[in-house]
């Protein structure tokens, strides 16, 4: 056959036709998968290893195909996953795990007992890597008698039950993880979950089939397509191109704009995960006055309503509606004059500005970088000179950790279980390397609550110590964020107040 | 004498390549960023983020880190993903073959684009023609690719939604290939369907890529095109009754093709380079996109990697460079 130049460009032309018109999982398709065009790569498949399994976005991904030893209704509230009951003794040294029977694994082998055993100890184990580790290392001697498994505490941790419905609180299959190893788990993973890993084309697409054993009942769809996308106007032009059916995380201006599109809908749900500043107790924020004149002078309202087109509910503590410990009465009003007032009882005025600097990234979170000029604008009409860094959110993790944070930091906190551990808990306790105030005043008060037995208790401790933090401006709560997802109109979807958009939670309207 | 010439070349490359090894391996490790603080979870103490930074080697000195990691590079291995837990070796040959497939596709783009706004400038020199070339490559120019990629994708994924604007491979589609070259692999196995996939989802973010550079190529082949016309030789074809594009296209191009093939040699190692931001927006699965997560994730192993696949990238790509200039130019074989 002879190759002319006439010939390649007409077969160029019609190559390309066939792959953009062609019958190759054409959008207009009827009966074709659902397509998500998800905001984040999914980099390994083992969830309890590694920084992807402490990601709170990709365990939307990990639920899809993997069962949670405790599973997590819409609300936050708790339910059963493979551990169908679970609780404590009496005084709280041992626990019980009543497992699921009639379980079965995507390669059809049977989950039995063993398995939880076998990935408790494990999550346990130093060497795994996993980093919850110290969480899971605090049961151990495990004994399993029939369905029942129990262990010995040995060392109290009252929201136990809670990290077993979060991160890193996977079952995997021990016999099939030991054969295979992790290398080949990541090849091809399985798990109990209602989806099957039928394709995984890293950085680019997951493919998932429905599990048809599964004991939660089969999906409604059966094929489930993951794209990462991870550029926010990518994902728009996916969905509005059709080439997606469900995406979420989008600037609210799109969000807005898309759901009034013919065809297309929109939920818009408070999550799990708030903005807040923390405080570092350094120069000037050691004087109570600068710390409640900066938390009283902004105007959280009005940061939510005009930049963030009131999608947002501004907060007062690092406790959302949703979670245990939240308490309505705790409120940090929004009073100029009388924040004014104590900067100049501070010795401070807009002639004499107080000075610091305040850390933000720029495009982490919706709006953050211009959520934090909109503060030190209202701060400025106060007599507060703010001086904004921009840092990537690694840099934040660094300063954090090692205690260097600015005066004032921008930051996003997430608590899917919601409990006031996980979040006043490790955000304000001083040894914590999650907390920038490092107050003996906040350390005495938050460290008879990390073992107490008594819940109700515990409960109201942590809204003592919100209440404290509030009277005396250690963090500046600012707004529990919420997470758009646009969708066909042929579609139902499910939030979930954790953020997690898990496809069986998706089905044909 | 050219097999003489490239062993020479590639040992000469050894020395960059070390060096680009221990620069890249130190400031990695100075930059801010912490990899560990990164996966440190809530409750974590100070003895549970020193196990976790025992765990990754990260305990140790930078020079005791390089002495490891260099031992091990020369066997081959050069570590495991801290995000990823995969062999760094293993993750960039299966992610180099896509941003390969993706650079040349662009760069056959540009050539062509190029050559066609140069020879019809040339063809319509001092007329509508030339000042539209003009025109045009300027505005090319003018764009930088990501701007280019976000046009395209408006236009061509969402206005006009005729062509993929995510991925390589439409996700229904199970290619079962042997290698990752899967447009080489498509169409040397007459998969014409999936080669058309591929080619899709190729297009626009070679377009993206392409038309700067085409722009590039166009202006200066232009350029020494019109030099060329003005040769003696081609007065000659002229005379014996040769068309004016046969001139063009038989006679003077290859002569004019020099400068620009220096030009679009040099341009291809920062093409490639700009495939890491056109891979994000596309979400192509290729060695960009994956440099990106790894550095928002601080994987240093990974980084590490990925830099010196770059570095290796270069050093063949201007290997083989000389390798054209010296079969364009017999002159230059034996300077």
């Amino acid at each position: 056959m002879q190759l002319t130049r006439r010939g390649l460009v007409v077969g160029g032309l019609a190559l390309t036709a066939a792959g953009s018109f062609g019958g190759l999982g054409s959008a207009a398709a009827q009966g074709r998968p659902l397509t998500i065009a998800f905001n984040v790569n999914l980099p390994s498949w083992d969830p309890t290893v590694g920084p992807s399994a402490v990601n709170p976005t990709i365990q939307a991904l990990y639920q899809s195909v993997f069962d949670q030893y405790i599973g997590q209704k819409p609300d936050l509230s708790f339910t059963g996953g493979l551990i169908e009951k679970w609780g404590w003794n009496d005084d709280k040294t041992k626990i019980f795990l009543d497992v699921r029977k009639g379980v079965t694994w995507h390669d059809g082998s049977p989950f039995t007992p063993e398995d939880v055993v076998w990935s408790l100890e494990r999550a346990g184990k130093v060497e795994t890597g996993n980093p919850i580790q110290f969480v899971w290392a605090k049961i151990g001697n495990f004994a399993i008698d029939g369905q029942r498994v129990t262990a010995d505490v040995k060392e109290f941790e009252p929201a136990l039950f809670k990290w077993m419905a979060f991160l890193t609180g996977y079952v995997l299959p021990k016999a099939y993880y030991t054969k295979v190893g992790a290398e080949g788990f990541e090849q091809k993973p399985i798990g109990t979950g209602p989806y099957m890993v039928d394709q995984f084309e890293r950085n680019a697409f997951l493919r998932l089939k429905a599990n048809p054993n599964y004991w939660g009942g089969k999906p409604a769809i059966d094929t489930v397509i993951f794209k990462f996308v991870t550029d926010a106007s990518a994902r728009v032009a996916e969905i509005e191109s059709g080439a997606a059916d469900v995406t979420l995380e989008i600037p609210y201006e799109e969000y807005d704009r898309l759901k009034a599109k013919k065809g297309l809908k929109g939920v818009a749900t408070p999550v799990s995960d708030i903005g807040m500043i923390f405080i570092t107790d350094v120069d000037p924020m050691l004087d109570k006055r600068v710390r409640l004149a900066a938390a009283t002078s902004i105007d959280k309202k009005a940061l939510v309503d005009r930049l963030l087109r009131g999608y947002g509910v501004p907060l007062d503590t690092l406790q959302t509606p949703e979670y245990e410990a939240y308490d309505a009465s705790i409120k940090v009003p929004y009073d100029p004059a009388k924040a004014e007032a104590m900067l100049k009882e501070a010795g401070f005025s807009k002639d004499k500005p107080v000075k610091f600097k305040i850390q933000t990234t720029r495009g982490f979170k919706p709006k953050d970088y211009e959520m934090v000029q909109a503060i030190v604008g209202m701060w400025r009409r106060i007599g507060i000179e703010a001086d904004i860094e921009v840092y990537e959110i690694a840099k934040h993790y660094e300063l954090r950790a090692a205690h260097k944070l600015a005066p004032a930091a921008f930051y996003n906190w997430g608590n899917a279980i919601g409990d006031p551990s996980t979040s006043t808990g490790h955000a304000m306790f001083g040894p914590s390397p999650h907390c920038a105030w490092k107050g003996q005043d906040t350390v005495e008060r938050i460290a008879p609550l990390w073992d107490e037995k008594d819940e109700a208790k515990r409960i109201a401790g942590y809204k003592a110590v919100d209440r404290y933090i509030a009277e005396n401006g250690l963090v500046i709560p600012l707004l529990q964020y919420v997470q758009p997802i646009v969708f066909r109109d042929t579609l139902t979807v499910t939030p979930y107040v954790s953020g997690s958009l898990q496809p069986q939670a998706i089905k044909t309207a | 004498m050219i097999v003489r010439q490239v062993l020479s070349r590639l040992l000469q490359a050894l020395p960059t390549l070390v060096g680009v090894a221990v620069l890249v391996f130190v400031l990695v490790r100075v930059v801010p960023g912490d990899p560990i603080a990164m996966m440190i979870a809530p409750g974590a103490s100070p003895d549970d983020i020193a196990r976790l930074r025992g765990l990754y080697g990260l305990d140790r000195s930078i020079p005791e880190q390089f002495a490891i990691w260099a031992g091990r590079a020369l066997a081959g291995d050069f570590g495991t993903s801290i995000s990823l837990r995969q062999s760094v070796m293993s993750l960039v040959l299966a992610r180099l073959p896509s941003t390969l497939e993706l650079a040349v596709f662009a760069t056959v783009i540009a050539i062509a684009l190029g050559t066609a706004l140069a020879v019809f400038g040339v063809r319509h020199r001092g007329r509508l023609g030339e000042a539209a070339t003009d025109a045009a490559t300027g505005f090319a120019l003018s764009v930088p690719d990501f701007i280019w990629a976000l046009l395209l994708m408006l236009v061509f994924g969402v206005l006009a939604p005729l062509l993929p604007i995510s991925g390589r491979l439409d996700p229904s589609v199970d290619p079962g290939f042997v290698t990752r070259f899967y447009l080489v692999e498509a169409l040397l196995r007459g998969r014409v369907a999936v080669a058309g996939d591929l080619v899709a989802h190729l297009l626009l973010p070679a377009l993206a890529l392409a038309l700067p550079l085409a722009a590039m190529i166009g202006r200066v082949l232009k350029s020494s095109l019109a030099e060329e016309m003005l040769q003696d030789y081609v007065m000659l074809a002229r005379v014996k009754g040769f068309s004016r594009w046969r001139i063009i296209l038989g006679e003077a191009l290859r002569n004019a093709a020099i400068p620009a093939v220096s030009l679009t040699g040099v341009q291809f190692t920062f093409l490639v380079g700009g495939t890491v931001l056109i891979e994000k927006i596309f979400s192509f699965p290729g060695i960009g996109n994956l440099a990106i997560d790894a550095v928002i994730n601080r994987d240093l192993p990974l980084i590490q990697g990925l830099i010196l696949v770059f570095a290796l990238m270069f050093i063949v790509i201007n290997l083989g460079l000389d390798l054209v200039y010296a079969a364009l130019n017999p002159r230059l074989r034996h300077g």
